[in-house]
């Protein structure tokens, strides 16, 4: 068991693109750390830096009090479940488990007793002869981690592992993840672009973009205290409401002709500064005698709640409400929302204007 | 397609009968031929049912040769044709698994460089660097060698072409993983490309094996020995003879004899070989 700090880590390739542009992360021993951000946002980067596929540019990445930068991925004491599963294809499934192990020229019957363990715990024994094609993907997902799990590891590294599942095994397969991780206390971090696995799965989620780190976080402090409009509009499905606003005196923003307060803004923004205002759709509600007027476009019906959408002058806005709280007949919705649940962004940087 | 239209049908068919009929007829007369004695052969009157030489004819030719042109009985020159095909075939594999392992595989200086390199030897095939390379195989003293049969052959492209198209498919995750499961270069090689490229292999052997059985200029110009010489050469000298008769019914089996070992190894491997070249496994 180890935890895995990256101090200033950076990546350059070839043609100075840099990739990675100075990281700092520290997952505690046994924590779960996602990694989440689109395409192109350096996260995958950042994972195979960790496992040792690419070399570190300059900064450092520790496992233990062990400084790895130069240390083979093979002496680096972690396992990597791949996208792809990347089973050999030509072993079994047993021989796919132990490779690892005969390469570290572990003895014959501990072996056979971890492979055994592993394939107990996923739930694969009866597939342990068969070859990874005459597999499901999500039992090649499962072998894929059972050879993860064999190897003891200090570290987990999975990258998007759950990508090529279809969406009903991927939820289950991502509890499963999340129940093992816990059972074996093994230091995890985990890459994804989807923003709901990322929340469900990390005690400790990083939001990365462009090569940088935006917000690292609890899940939920970071859906409730986004740092940057980034984040906002990252994390949330659907995702946060950004409109135009003014500040006001007295902590209010004047937002589509309405004042609203804010409670959450910082203090000693001048009055008439022009911000970006986050509203998610979940927060708005519908009722209030002289809210925000929305006229609605149309409602998006997905069982327990129905999507509203409108127009707020220039800017799409996405209302949720529980099905039956507002009728979808509605062409106009008043709006109204907990001043809590205002986010205030600078409008140039995009960094979240609030109070520490 | 799902058609069904008769006539087409019996014309397709036609058309392949008598394809067939043009390219195994010549193949058919000289299997008959092989059963012949020499006199009903040359009489020009040869029957088309079988004779009844079949036995003393491939005995003969086997064991004995030809009495009037080369000597050297059929067997020798069957085991020579068979260990330079051999050779060509594995060498050409080993030497071609190995510099497409190089070429995918390793960073290097002037890879780009080596790739284009081997890739030229596709326009210089034996026949365009003949001069060159007789004179050093003969000034290495390999003339009436098997290793002097078999070396020049070996050096060509199309192998690591193979290897090298082969490669590129195996996703990068699979090396990857195999870094992270402890094994180094060699071992990922002997363990996981090694397997996966069974039916290329077989793909590449089969070609190649075809392709060194039917040498003719190569081993022409440097066996001089008739215990060295292939079965292909050994046609030609029994056909081309100065100052006697041909014996039609010995070349005729020694045709047949040839064609054995090609045919052999076709219908053993087809299905590899079909699956070499069409199908990557993953």
């Amino acid at each position: 068991m180890a935890e895995v700090t990256l101090t200033n880590v950076r990546k350059v390739y070839a043609g100075n693109v840099e990739a990675v542009k100075g990281v700092d992360i520290a997952v505690p021993d046994g924590g779960f750390c996602v990694l989440v951000g689109p395409s192109g946002c350096g996260k995958s980067t950042l994972l195979r830096m960790i496992a040792g596929l690419e070399t570190i540019t300059s900064g450092e990445i520790r496992i233990g009090d062990r400084v790895v930068n130069e240390i083979e991925p093979a002496d680096r004491d972690i396992a990597m479940v791949f996208q792809n599963y990347a089973l050999y294809p030509h072993m079994s499934v047993y021989d796919n488990m132990a490779y690892g192990l005969r390469n570290r020229k572990t003895p014959k019957d501990e072996i056979d007793r971890r492979v055994a363990e592993a394939a107990r715990i996923l739930a694969i024994e009866p597939f342990l002869q068969r070859k990874p094609r005459q597999l499901s993907g999500g039992q090649r997902q499962r072998v894929a981690m059972g050879r993860a799990i064999v190897r003891k590891p200090q570290v987990f590294l999975f990258d998007e592992p759950l990508s090529n599942l279809d969406a009903k095994l991927r939820v289950q397969m991502r509890v499963e993840i999340k129940k093992l991780q816990r059972a074996l206390g093994v230091t995890s971090v985990y890459v994804t672009h989807d923003q709901v696995e990322a929340m469900t799965l990390s005690d400790k989620l990083v939001v990365m973009n462009g090569g940088l780190v935006e917000q690292v976080g609890v899940p939920n402090e970071v859906y409730r205290r986004p740092a940057s409009r980034f984040v906002a509009t990252f994390i949330g499905s659907p995702p946060m409401n950004i409109v135009p606003g003014t500040v006001e005196a007295g902590g209010r923003i004047a937002v589509a002709g309405r004042s609203i307060p804010a409670t959450d803004l910082a203090p000693g923004i001048a009055p008439g500064t022009a911000v970006d205002v986050g509203l998610r759709p979940e927060d708005l509600e519908h009722g209030a005698a002289d809210g925000i007027a929305l006229p609605v476009d149309f409602v998006e019906e997905l069982g327990a709640h129905q999507l509203f959408h409108g127009r707020l002058g220039d800017v799409e806005m996405v209302v949720q409400a529980p099905t039956g709280d507002v009728s979808h007949e509605l062409k106009t919705l008043s709006l109204a929302i907990d001043p809590a649940k205002v986010h205030v962004f600078d409008r140039e940087t995009g960094r979240r204007l609030g109070r520490d | 397609m799902v058609e069904n239209r008769p006539f087409n049908t019996f014309m397709a068919y036609l058309v392949l009968a008598v394809g067939v009929l043009v390219v195994a007829f010549p193949v058919y007369l000289a299997v008959l031929a092989s059963t012949f004695d020499a006199a009903t052969i040359i009489n020009g009157n040869m029957p088309l049912t079988p004779g009844d030489q079949a036995a003393e004819n491939y005995y003969r030719t086997i064991f004995v040769g030809a009495s009037r042109s080369t000597r050297e009985p059929v067997g020798t020159m069957m085991i020579n044709s068979f260990v330079m095909a051999m050779g060509i075939a594995t060498g050409k594999i080993f030497i071609s698994i190995l510099s497409a392992f190089a070429v995918v595989y390793f960073a290097f200086p002037f890879r780009k460089t080596a790739f284009w390199v081997i890739f030229i030897t596709l326009m210089l095939p034996v026949e365009v660097r003949i001069y060159p390379t007789y004179k050093i195989v003969a000034d290495l003293g390999l003339l009436d060698t098997y290793t002097g049969l078999i070396l020049p052959l070996i050096a060509s492209a199309t192998g690591t072409l193979l290897f090298r198209q082969f490669f590129m498919t195996i996703p990068d995750e699979l090396l990857e993983a195999s870094k992270i499961d402890g094994a180094g270069p060699f071992k990922f090689f002997k363990d996981t490309l090694v397997p996966l490229s069974v039916t290329t292999m077989a793909a590449l052997f089969v070609i190649q094996f075809i392709y060194g059985w039917n040498q003719y200029l190569w081993p022409l110009l440097i066996t001089t020995k008739d215990s060295m010489s292939t079965i292909v050469i050994g046609i030609k000298k029994m056909i081309t003879t100065q100052d006697a008769l041909t014996e039609w019914q010995i070349a005729m089996t020694t045709a047949v004899l040839a064609m054995l070992p090609p045919v052999a190894v076709v219908i053993l491997m087809q299905r590899l070989f079909v699956k070499g070249l069409v199908e990557t496994e993953k």
